[in-house]
């Protein structure tokens, strides 16, 4: 067990340590998400009133975007390079490897995402109660994300236009994630009490660690017959 | 058990299947479409439009049964590597993606007397464009992997995922739909039924299923051919039909 | 021992090769042959469980490798024709690495293992600025590293130069007279001195 252990540990800090020797890897998307949101004021006006109704669903619609942008890092180099091929002829359950990588991922993209949605929650003048709810509602949400685009992007590795189909296969998944999600920050604008959203992206949470690495890990043994 | 799962038994059999259902098909349909559109009374809310859900209503349900028949053959060809499932999980995506589209398009024709618009945000017609959504996606997948295997088995796992998605997404669709319905919209739906009205509803559902069967049969048959060229049989079989 | 029975493959719906069975015992060395494109890879993806047979099984001590699974898994070493090496880590990274992957926690060896395959002077660079030999080796540093008795060698030399290739020669004979297995395809002939080598050529 111990072995597992390092094995998982060893590969999680690999993931890390490349995205920083690589750093603009990190930074794409999460310009990507600034950028995407910024845009709205521009195409709608800056009328205070407007962005704060649909600042729940731009913030989370450019977090979906943002996330599917960064799938094709999980496993498009590794299976490249062969090292997918190792993963999956490692002595270890390959949905543990799996999810150790999706961690990875999501340490690298979903988290950035959280950290500077406050930010963003300003710009579009959402009240203060509101800015709490949107970063945790997206703590809750983007591991979600990075689990759904992890059965994509493994399903689609090598694929010819693999990034566009991807987007095809996951967007469609990512519904009640985003339905829960922004809900929950108009919910607190509106002044709804939004404990059932946080359970609900909770439960499903805890549905997707349960289930996805699983269904990744068959898929990539599709994707490497 | 093997036998009848092995292609070249089941071509034949399915040949000498489809013209029986076939006819099957074509009864069951214009005895539902004459008892919905003759036979069963005006609505008194909706007049004569709402004769338009003996097609909707049984067309929703069936994309979803089918979706869910998909994943099931997906499933058991993942679990027991049997060929004949997987190309019948194939064969069932383009049939549930035509009764999605039927489903979309005539919620929207019903939705222009009811609501004034020819799309409204429903929960029903949104869960239908999601599940729309999945079907092409399935279709996607499957059409750029060239080996057909492997693309049987890919789609396969992308079913079992939206399968276990659909109730969830379904779910949360209504959630949403409450949470922002304007009040002066009614829901779309079926109207408290009379059973004048559910006899046709079921005979409907009925012959679309039927429909679903044999539609499923002449796809597979093809696939199968396609698939099998390279075999004796397959060659044998066309040598014996040459004119 | 590794056993293949009866085994078929396909790729698409064209069929590489059929009834194919072999069987290769401790200490011998199986070399595979045959043109582009007859199913070379194939055959030694089948034998790692990465690839599904069509029909016929792979057993490692009488049982099949599907059952085995991950105790299949922690018997074998695979290098394919790629790498595995990712640019962004040193030589050494990249080694422990695979070999904290593969299961076999010998860490403290990969200084050895570097030194032995000539990589010890990069132990600092990034693996982007080896060459395409440096990286086979490196890759192939994997072998030494992890002991174990089953390994499976797609095209290993290619790249390689005469003193690496010879070097690989002396690495392959010394597994050998250890008790282990190898199966290996090759453009080149393996000047391996021992008591058995099998040969299969796929048309």
């Amino acid at each position: 067990m111990p072995k597992l252990l390092k094995a998982i540990a060893r590969l999680f800090w690999r993931d890390l340590t490349v995205a920083m020797r690589r750093s603009t890897d990190i930074l794409t998307p999460l310009v990507f998400f600034v950028i995407v949101v910024s845009l709205f004021p521009l195409g709608l006006g800056p009328e205070p009133v407007v962005l704060r109704t649909i600042a729940p669903g731009v913030i989370w619609v450019a977090a979906l975007l943002a996330t599917m942008l960064s799938l094709n890092r999980l496993f498009a180099n590794d299976y490249a390079d062969g090292t997918l091929e190792q993963m999956a002829l490692a002595p270890y359950p390959l949905a543990l490897l799996v999810l150790t990588k999706i961690a990875a991922h999501w340490a690298l993209t979903g988290l950035p995402l959280v950290l500077i949605s406050p930010l963003l929650a300003v710009q579009m003048h959402l009240p203060e109660t509101a800015i709490a709810t949107l970063a945790l509602s997206l703590l809750l949400g983007t591991p979600i994300l990075s689990l759904l685009g992890a059965v994509g992007a493994a399903l689609t590795l090598g694929l010819r236009g693999g990034g566009v189909l991807v987007s095809l296969l996951v967007l469609p998944l990512y519904t009640p994630i985003l339905i829960f999600g922004a809900g929950s920050v108009a919910g607190v604008i509106a002044g709804i009490d939004t404990e059932a959203h946080f359970s609900l992206l909770g439960a499903f949470l805890a549905l997707a660690l349960t289930l996805l690495p699983w269904a990744t890990a068959a898929a990539l043994r599709v994707s490497l017959d | 058990m093997h036998k009848y799962a092995s292609p070249k038994f089941f071509y034949s059999l399915a040949g000498q299947l489809i013209p029986w259902i076939a006819a099957l098909t074509a009864v069951l349909l214009l005895a539902g479409l004459y008892l919905g559109l003759f036979v069963a009374p005006a609505d008194y809310q909706q007049g004569e439009s709402y004769r338009i859900m003996f097609i909707h209503v049984p067309a929703a349900w069936m994309s979803m049964f089918i979706y869910m028949l998909m994943a099931g053959a997906g499933a058991v060809a993942l679990v027991w590597n049997i060929k004949l499932a997987e190309i019948f999980a194939n064969s069932c995506a383009p049939i549930g993606a035509s009764f999605t589209f039927l489903a979309l398009a005539t919620g929207s024709l019903w939705g222009k007397p009811m609501w004034g618009t020819w799309w409204a945000w429903d929960a029903r017609l949104t869960s239908e464009l999601i599940l729309f959504f999945l079907y092409i996606g399935y279709m996607a997948l499957q059409a750029s992997i060239d080996d057909p295997r492997r693309a049987a088995r890919a789609a396969a796992i992308l079913a079992l995922v939206g399968v276990v998605n659909i109730p969830v997404i379904h779910f949360s669709v209504e959630w949403w739909n409450t949470l922002h319905q304007p009040a002066s919209v009614s829901k779309i739906g079926t109207p408290s039924i009379h059973p004048s009205m559910l006899a046709p509803l079921l005979l409907m559902a009925f012959a679309f299923t039927i429909y679903f069967v044999v539609v499923a049969l002449l796809r597979m048959r093809n696939e199968i051919l396609e698939r099998e060229r390279h075999t004796t049989w397959v060659a044998d079989m066309l040598e014996s039909t040459k004119p | 021992m590794l056993e293949a029975v009866d085994l078929e493959c396909v790729r698409g719906d064209r069929p590489l090769f059929s009834h194919l069975s072999f069987s290769l015992e401790p200490g011998e060395l199986l070399h595979v042959t045959g043109a582009n494109g007859s199913g070379k890879t194939t055959l030694l993806r089948t034998l790692c469980g990465l690839t599904r047979a069509h029909a016929g099984e792979v057993r490692w001590h009488g049982t099949a490798i599907h059952k085995l699974g991950d105790d299949f898994h922690a018997q074998l070493a695979y290098v394919g024709h790629g790498n595995g090496i990712q640019g962004d880590l040193t030589p050494a990274e990249n080694l422990s690495v695979a070999v904290s992957l593969s299961g076999s926690a010998d860490i403290a060896q990969i200084g050895k293992t570097l030194e032995r395959l000539g990589l010890a002077a990069y132990h600092h660079f990034p693996a982007k600025i080896l060459s395409q030999g440096q990286k086979r080796r490196l890759a192939l540093a994997r072998l030494v590293a992890e002991h174990k008795p089953l390994w499976i060698l797609d095209e290993p030399l290619s790249g390689l130069d005469v003193d690496s290739a010879s070097l690989m020669t002396t690495i392959l004979m010394e597994h050998l007279a250890q008790g282990g297995l190898i199966i290996i395809t090759s453009h080149q002939d393996i000047n391996v001195e021992t008591k058995t080598t099998l040969h299969i050529r796929i048309n």
